[in-house]
């Protein structure tokens, strides 16, 4: 099953405007402004009390925001209630009402909005065939598992036709296993339905693999927006390079920076670092440069040395000795010190059957990297 | 593996028995033994002025199937049922208020449901008496308006709001608990569907919480029969309550068995009342689990 993102529309749906809020003095949502498309897979992503839930309720309108402009499809929210809101979440805890089966809970939003009879049990069928639980209609929540009761939330949700579906923390509460099926199937529910999801996860897997943006967020700032593989591979500053997976970052100094290649001289290791692109850093500026452990390549220290880039042939090539590994299967982790003491984190899939780890702790290796690898940051 | 196994059980018995002897003494010599000898009495009769025989008779259970007792307890049950359908009506939003207020408002909606519970309840009755009687506050402020004076106290109505401010803080506690333990998303997923707060209330929050309420209900509606200082002080003569003719049996009538017979019909009302909520509350159960 596929579970790349569905395609923007280019039409924007959900616009904040420098949206702020406060609890008395703490500020959850800094001056958030940020656009969200129709038909987009958008997930708030962020460590916990990064502010994302809030965002999340203030456009459910369960919060109201100390200061800025939450429009839904053109509309100012600022004053109606959530329940005249065109939007339905799917809560954290699921909130399934437990007095009532499967197939009330679902018809519950649809009774409010009075809609006949005939046309309420289709819908409600629909949305349960959606979820794969029309065998459950007229089961109480206390007989569901938390993935069924989930389905119920979903269904619930869903069958009200929402512009935009607000889901909080989906996954959470889901086992291990659970969870990766539910992830698959959410992204698909959502290229069936068409409509926008806006999701809150603090799981970076569970954003990148369903988002089709991601916005990252930490300490009621906006930090980074954008498509899932740019977050990784173009992280606009150290916070999200950290954040997003595992990253070696070394602190420098711009020693080069000409349009088409930079370099950045670091204490943490014995050769410059070569990056086959300019900075607009002032020249001598501090920077940061991060390297992710799967783009360095390691060989034994026996084999020949690595040939550095063209331009500068002792960057970008230095060498250590493995102090831990750790085998995952499909990938082995090591931590390799250089002579410089700065421990460098490399993974190398195990593409083939061999003796674990391949190369074992105290092994002395060549440690290189491409001009492509790097990415600096300058905050 | 036995020895050990003794050792254990042997020693957390000996805790239990630590734990457990002080209340278990006290429910015997101050619950069970007292209880029983007045039950005895109910199949007895007076000899003389102190002396009561256990003869086994049912002449004073048949006395008070007599219609003239027969009143007194159906009015007793009106009167309880009337205050503790009033306290629901006032205490329910009352509680509501409370779990949604601030942490601060929270306190002062408490204080207010408690500083009059922990005021001495002959105090507080002969407060209402200042506040209803014909020269009292009420009636000054009537008169200030050309209205009354209008006749409150010894009335029926006195005996009800008497009851419904000594028994408010036995619905409002309980129904907090309960409804500070309600899941806040239910009511939040409610909103989001696109119901309005009274459907919410009504369609959400009171199903859920229906048990706490028949809980708070029968705690309410339990003292409220065996009222006795409120009506005696507030009522007139023709609102007499059961406890008032229990006590008349006791001292006046020195009637010890005919008092006994009329107080365990009333601990069996109270039993009944006891035994429907926990059906109730089995069924319930049933029926989730289908």
């Amino acid at each position: 099953m596929s579970t790349s993102p569905s395609p923007l529309s280019g039409k924007t749906l959900i616009r904040f405007e420098n949206v702020s809020k406060r609890f008395g003095s703490f500020i959850a949502v800094d001056n958030v402004s940020l656009d969200i498309e129709a038909g987009e897979f958008f997930s708030l992503l962020g460590p916990s009390g990064c502010g994302k839930t809030t965002l999340l309720r203030m456009l459910a309108g369960l919060e109201t925001p100390t200061e800025g402009h939450i429009l839904i499809d053109g509309v100012d929210m600022a004053g109606i209630p959530p329940n005249r809101r065109p939007v339905n979440m799917v809560f954290q805890s699921y909130a399934v009402f437990p007095h009532m089966n499967v197939a009330d809970n679902v018809a519950y939003g649809l009774k409010i909005d009075k809609v006949p009879k005939a046309e309420r049990d289709a819908r409600v069928a629909e949305a349960l065939a959606l979820v794969k639980l029309s065998d459950f209609a007229h089961r109480r929540p206390d007989q569901l598992s938390g993935g069924q009761r989930q389905r119920v939330a979903l269904a619930r949700a869903l069958v009200k036709r929402p512009k935009v579906l607000l889901l909080d923390e989906p996954l959470s509460a889901l086992d291990a296993k659970l969870r990766d099926a539910m992830r698959a199937e959410l992204a698909q529910i959502q290229r069936d339905v068409g409509v926008t999801f806006v999701m809150v996860t603090h799981d970076q897997d569970e954003a990148l693999a369903m988002a089709s943006r991601c916005a990252l967020m930490n300490r009621g700032t906006l930090q980074q927006v954008a498509a899932p593989g740019d977050l990784y591979e173009y992280p606009a500053n150290r916070f999200v390079a950290d954040f997003i997976g595992t990253i070696n970052l070394f602190e420098g100094t711009l020693s080069t920076d000409e349009p088409d290649h930079a370099a950045v001289t670091t204490a943490a290791l014995d050769a410059p670092i070569h990056v086959n692109h300019g900075v607009t850093g002032a020249p001598d500026a501090r920077v940061w440069v991060g390297i992710r452990p799967e783009k360095i390549a390691m060989t034994p220290l026996d084999a020949p040395r690595p040939t550095g880039p063209e331009a500068l042939p002792q960057a970008n090539v230095t060498s250590g000795i493995i102090v831990t590994s750790a085998y995952l299967g499909s990938v082995t982790l090591y931590d390799v010190e250089t002579a410089t003491g700065t421990i460098v984190k490399v993974s190398s899939p195990n593409g083939e059957r061999s003796a674990n780890p391949a190369l074992p702790t105290g092994t002395s290796v060549w440690l290189h990297w491409t001009p492509t690898a790097p990415v600096v940051l300058v905050n | 593996m036995t020895d050990k196994t003794s050792h254990i059980s042997g020693g957390s018995s000996g805790a239990f028995w630590a734990v457990s002897l002080a209340p278990i003494v006290w429910i015997v010599l101050f619950f069970v033994v007292p209880l029983s000898v007045i039950w005895s009495y109910s199949f007895g009769r007076t000899l003389g002025l102190t002396e009561v025989a256990v003869t086994g008779t049912l002449d004073n259970y048949v006395r008070v199937f007599d219609p003239v007792y027969l009143l007194i307890f159906a009015k007793s049950l009106t009167f309880a049922a009337i205050t503790t359908a009033i306290c629901l009506i006032v205490g329910f939003p009352y509680a509501l208020v409370m779990t949604f207020a601030t942490p601060r408002g929270k306190i002062l909606l408490l204080l207010g449901i408690m500083l009059p519970f922990w005021t001495n309840l002959l105090v507080r009755t002969y407060a209402l008496m200042a506040v209803m009687r014909t020269e009292g506050w009420i009636n000054d402020g009537l008169g200030l308006l050309g209205i009354g004076p209008v006749e409150m106290l010894h009335t029926n109505f006195a005996v009800v709001t008497g009851l419904v401010y000594v028994h408010l803080p036995f619905i409002v506690l309980p129904l907090f608990s309960t409804l500070d333990r309600l899941d806040r998303s239910l009511i939040e997923a409610s909103l989001d569907l696109g119901a309005g707060h009274l459907r919410t209330i009504f369609q959400i929050v009171v199903p859920v919480v229906l048990p706490g309420i028949l809980s708070a209900v029968l705690l309410c509606f339990i003292p409220a029969l065996g009222s006795y200082l409120t009506p005696d002080l507030l009522g007139g003569p023709d609102s007499q309550m059961i406890a008032s003719v229990i006590e008349r049996q006791f001292k006046r009538a020195n009637d010890w068995p005919f008092g006994a017979a009329l107080s365990f019909m009333l601990m069996y009302l109270t039993l009944a009342a006891m035994v429907w909520r926990a059906w109730s509350d089995r069924r319930a159960g049933r029926k989730e689990a289908h």
